[in-house]
C-alpha cells in the first residue's frame, strides 16, 4: 500500500483514494450508510480508560459482522477534557461524554443498530439545562477555531493514508514543486504568522534570517521540550497530528535550505515520541521524506532528539547545546542560532504549534490567516486550560479574544463555587493577571503590557482559595531548580528571592525584605543570560503589582488571607460549640488535642503542626481556622 | 587518549553486552565531532537497562564515545532525567505541574512521604517503593496526578496514599501492611 511517491501528479491521485478513507468523517456531505465511530485518544481520556472503550467497540461490530459498515477508530486529543472520555459518531455527529468502557454495548446496540440517541451520555450545558449533541453548539466548542489542532479529533495519527485523506503533504508539494524559497517566505511572511513559543517574533523572517546566512549545511529543529508546568498543547498536536508538524518542518528546510532536521522533544512524552516515530518512518516510506521528494531534487529527513528534563532546554540555544551531547546550558545572542546554530551552521528553531499552522497557511492563503486575530497577532493560539476551572482542556482560539470569554464562556468559570482571583499565563516566565484585566483581549502586546506574557499556552485559573504569594513562591521554586547555575543573576537572585519569598510565607518577612524582593525581582530581567533568568521575575512582579495587600497581610499582620500558608494559620476550638465527641484529638497526628469524652477540648498551640485534619474531623463546626 | 577495547566483556551484567549492541548499531566515529550528537539518547538506554546510571555504566558510554567521564558525568548531573542511585521497584511519581499544585498536590506528596517514611528522592530500605516529584505529565484534567511506574492515577485525594500503597503490597505476595 504504501509505495513511493514519485511526483506531485501520484500525490493527488493518492489523494483522491484516501480521501475515502476519511470521508464519513471529514465530508459534510456524505451520504452513504456507513458509520464511524471516533474515540478520544488525549492523555486525559486514555487515563480514563478510552482505549479499552475503542476495543470494545471493535469486538462489538466483529459480532455482529458489520467490519464492512461500522469502523471505530481512536483519534487525537478532542480537547474537552474535562467531560472525557469522548466519543464522537459520524457521519450524523453526536458527541457522547463520559463514555466508560462498559457503555460500548448502549451506543453500539442503541446508536448504531438503531438509530437511537442513547440519552445518558449526551452532553448536558450546565446553566441552560439543555442537552446538546453537537459539539460545535457547546458553549466550549463554539468561540473555539481549530487550525492548528484541525486534525486532532480527526484522524488517526498512526495512519499516514488518513492524513494524506485530508489534505495531507499538498501544501509541501505545492511549495516544493511551484515556489522559489523566497517566495515561500514571502507568504509567511504575508501570513502574519508569529512563534508560538511565546515571544512572537516573525515566522517569516526567521526563516529569512536562516535563508539569508551561508553554510554547507543547515537545520531545521522543532522545539517540542513543553517544559512549562501545566500546559499540554504540543503534546496534544504531537499525539494527534504529527504529520503536519513534519510537513511545516519540509517547508522550513525548504525555506532556508536545510536538508536535515530534530525534533527535540521531552522524553517524559513517550505516546508523543512514539507516533512522532510512526508518522517520521511512515513519510520516508512513501518518499515524502528523504532523497529527492516527488521528484524535484530536494532532500530533507528528520529524526527525534530526546531531552532529559531541563525546563532550560526550551531556549532555543540550550536546546542546540543538549542536541549536541552538551550540558543544556545557554549561549550568548548574537550571534543568533539563524547565523551560528547546531554544529555552528544557520538553523531554524520552530515551536511545534508554529509548525502545526505552516501548512494551512499555504493552503489556504496567507491572506485567509492574517484575516484571522488582531492587528499585530494574527491567527489562533492553543491554550491549556486548567486549574481552577469548571471546563479543563484544550482550547484553540483567535487572536483577539478576551480572557473572560477564555475562561468564562470556554472554561465554563471557576470550579465549586469559588471566586475568580487570576489567571497565570506563560508558566513560571510569566504573571498573574487579575480579575481587572478579564476583558484584556489575547495578543503578544497586551498580555505583556499587563505584565505577563502569551508563553506557550498554559492558562491556570486560581480562586480566593489560593494563596498569591505562595503561587509565586511555587513559580521561583521551579526556576531555582531549572536554573542552569551559567549567570550569576539567575543562579544567585532567584535562590535569594525564593529565600525572602518563604521567609514571607512563614510570617518572618518584613517591609524591608520585602523592598529588596522587589528590587532583585527588577534587576534580575536586566542582568541575566538567557530568557529562563530574564522572565523568572515575572511571576513575582506580577503578584506584587496587582496582590501587594496580601503580601502586606503575610508581612505586618502574620496571617495568610487565602488560608493556605500553613506557618500562619491558628487552629481553635470554640469551647460553645464543642461537645467533646473526641472526634478532633483522634484524627490529630501529633496529639495536641487533651480534654475529655463530652467535655469542650483544647487546642496545644506549641505542639499544633497546622495540618487541619480536626477542622476536617468536627462534625460540630467548633474547629475554626483563622 | 587512546581508544580502548570496551570491558563489556569482563563485565558479568548482561545490560553491558545490550549497551554495547546497541552503541555498535549507532556506528560511533572516535574522531567525528558530532559523534556525542547521540550521547543522550545512548544515556537514556542504558537508563532503561539498568534503572540507573552507576560510575560503572558512565565509564563504560565514555570509553565508547571517546569522550572523558567528567563529560559524562556532567551532562548526567545536568538533566533531571537521569539518576546515579537506583529507584524502588515500585516508582511512586508525583506530579508537581502548577494545576496539580493548586489542587493540593504538595499534601498528596506529604501523605506519600508518611505513608513510607521516606522524602521525595529516596527510596524504602527494602528497595521496593521510591517517591519522586516530576513536572506536569500533560494529565492536568485529572489534577491532581499520581504515576505509580506506569500507571496514571487521577484525582487523588488525601488519605488515598495508603491504598494505592496497599494495592502494590498485594503486588509483592502482601495481604497487609505491617503496622
Amino acid at each position: 500500500m504504501s509505495t513511493r511517491i514519485e511526483n506531485f501528479e501520484q500525490l493527488r491521485q493518492k489523494y483522491e483514494e484516501c480521501k475515502r478513507l476519511v470521508e464519513v468523517r471529514a465530508d459534510p456531505d456524505y451520504d452513504g450508510d456507513k458509520k464511524f465511530i471516533l474515540v478520544c485518544g488525549g492523555p486525559g481520556c486514555v487515563s480514563l480508560k478510552s482505549l479499552q472503550l475503542v476495543e470494545n467497540f471493535e469486538k462489538l461490530i466483529k459480532e455482529h459482522g458489520l467490519e464492512n459498515k461500522v469502523q471505530a477508530s481512536i483519534s487525537g486529543c478532542f480537547g474537552f477534557c474535562e467531560k472525557g472520555p469522548l466519543v464522537n459518531i459520524f457521519p450524523e455527529n453526536i458527541f457522547y461524554v463520559q463514555v466508560k468502557p462498559e457503555d460500548a454495548k448502549d451506543i453500539f446496540e442503541q446508536h448504531i443498530l438503531n438509530n437511537k440517541v442513547v440519552d445518558r451520555l449526551v452532553y448536558i450545558e450546565p446553566v441552560s439545562q439543555k442537552s446538546m449533541t453537537d459539539s460545535l453548539e457547546m458553549p466550549f466548542y463554539k468561540r473555539q477555531m481549530r487550525i492548528a489542532l484541525r486534525n486532532c479529533g480527526l484522524i488517526d495519527p498512526e495512519i499516514v493514508e488518513e492524513y494524506l485523506g485530508v489534505g495531507g503533504y499538498q501544501s509541501l508539494a505545492k511549495v516544493i514543486t511551484q515556489m522559489t524559497p523566497e517566495e515561500a517566505i514571502e507568504v509567511m511572511k504575508r501570513s502574519g504568522l508569529g512563534g508560538r513559543g511565546g515571544a512572537g517574533f516573525s515566522t517569516g523572517r526567521k526563516w529569512e534570517f536562516g535563508r539569508m546566512y551561508k553554510g554547507d549545511r543547515k537545520y531545521v529543529i522543532c522545539n517540542a521540550d513543553e517544559g512549562d508546568p501545566g500546559a499540554f498543547m504540543d503534546r496534544a498536536i504531537m499525539e494527534g497530528d504529527a504529520h503536519s508538524v513534519i510537513e511545516g518542518m519540509a517547508i522550513a528546510a525548504y525555506c532556508i535550505g536545510a536538508d536535515q532536521g530534530y525534533v527535540y522533544i521531552r522524553a517524559e512524552y513517550p505516546q508523543a515520541v512514539k507516533r512522532l516515530q510512526i508518522a517520521i518512518d511512515a513519510a520516508r516510506k512513501l518518499g515524502l521524506l528523504g532523497k529527492n521528494i516527488l521528484g524535484t531534487g530536494f532532500n530533507f529527513d528528520v529524526d527525534v532528539r530526546l531531552g532529559a528534563g531541563a525546563f532550560v532546554c526550551g531556549e532555543e540555544t540550550a536546546l542546540i547545546q543538549s542536541i549536541q551531547g552538551n550540558r543544556g546550558e545557554p549561549t550568548t545572542k548574537p550571534p543568533f542560532p539563524a547565523e551560528r546554530g547546531l554544529w555552528q551552521k544557520p538553523t531554524v528553531v520552530n515551536n511545534v504549534e508554529t509548525l502545526a499552522n505552516v501548512p494551512v497557511i499555504f493552503e489556504k492563503g496567507p491572506e485567509w490567516f492574517a484575516q484571522i486575530g488582531t492587528e499585530n497577532s494574527k491567527g489562533t493560539k492553543v491554550f491549556a486550560l486548567a486549574g481552577k476551572v469548571n471546563n479543563v482542556g484544550l482550547v484553540e482560539v483567535p487572536m483577539g479574544t478576551t480572557l473572560r470569554q477564555l475562561i468564562f464562556e470556554i472554561g465554563g468559570g471557576v470550579r465549586d463555587g469559588g471566586k475568580f482571583k487570576a489567571a497565570q499565563s506563560g508558566g513560571p516566565s510569566g504573571g498573574c493577571i487579575p480579575e481587572q484585566f478579564l476583558d484584556t483581549p489575547i495578543d503578544y502586546q497586551s498580555l505583556s503590557k499587563i505584565g505577563s506574557m502569551m508563553g506557550s499556552g498554559g492558562m491556570i485559573v486560581m480562586s480566593d482559595s489560593d494563596c498569591m504569594v505562595n503561587i509565586a513562591r511555587f513559580y521561583l521554586e521551579f526556576v531555582v531548580e531549572e536554573s542552569c547555575g551559567r549567570c550569576v543573576p539567575c543562579r544567585i537572585g532567584t535562590k535569594r528571592m525564593l529565600e525572602i519569598l518563604t521567609d514571607i510565607t512563614k510570617g518572618k518577612g518584613t517591609l524591608d525584605t520585602l523592598a529588596e524582593l522587589q528590587s532583585l525581582a527588577e534587576t534580575i530581567p536586566d542582568t541575566a543570560l538567557c530568557g529562563l533568568g530574564q522572565t523568572a521575575p515575572n511571576p513575582v512582579l506580577s503578584t506584587l503589582r496587582y496582590f501587594m495587600d496580601e503580601y502586606k497581610a503575610h508581612v505586618e499582620e502574620k496571617r495568610c488571607p487565602a488560608g493556605v500558608c500553613t506557618d500562619l494559620l491558628h487552629y481553635e476550638i470554640l469551647p460553645e460549640k464543642c461537645i467533646g465527641c473526641t472526634a478532633c484529638a483522634r484524627a490529630c497526628p501529633v496529639s495536641c488535642i487533651s480534654g475529655s469524652p463530652k467535655q469542650a477540648h483544647v487546642i496545644d498551640q506549641e505542639k499544633c503542626i497546622k495540618c487541619g485534619n480536626c477542622l476536617q474531623k468536627c462534625r460540630f463546626g467548633a474547629v475554626i481556622r483563622k | 587518549m587512546t581508544e580502548q577495547k570496551s570491558p563489556c566483556c569482563t563485565e558479568s551484567n548482561p545490560g553491558f553486552i545490550e549497551l554495547d549492541t546497541y552503541i555498535d548499531s549507532l556506528k560511533i566515529d572516535p574522531i567525528d565531532p558530532e559523534r556525542k550528537e547521540k550521547l543522550i539518547m545512548t544515556l537514556h538506554k542504558a537508563q532503561s537497562i539498568f534503572g540507573y546510571l552507576p560510575a560503572e555504566v558512565q565509564k563504560f558510554i565514555a570509553n565508547r564515545f571517546a569522550v572523558s567521564h567528567a563529560h559524562v558525568s556532567g551532562v548526567i548531573s545536568f538533566y533531571n532525567y537521569f539518576t546515579t542511585t537506583p529507584k524502588g521497584k515500585t516508582k511512586i511519581s508525583i506530579c508537581m505541574g502548577t494545576a496539580c499544585y493548586v489542587n493540593g498536590a504538595n499534601k498528596i506528596l506529604q501523605d506519600f512521604e508518611n505513608a513510607l517514611g521516606i522524602k521525595a528522592g529516596q527510596v524504602t530500605p527494602d528497595g521496593r517503593f521510591s517517591i519522586e516529584t516530576l513536572r506536569c505529565v500533560g494529565a492536568c484534567v485529572l489534577a491532581p496526578v499520581v504515576l505509580v511506574n506506569d500507571h496514571v492515577y487521577g484525582k487523588v485525594k488525601q488519605g488515598q496514599a495508603e491504598k494505592i500503597i496497599e494495592e502494590y503490597l498485594v503486588e509483592y505476595g502482601e495481604k497487609v501492611e505491617e503496622q
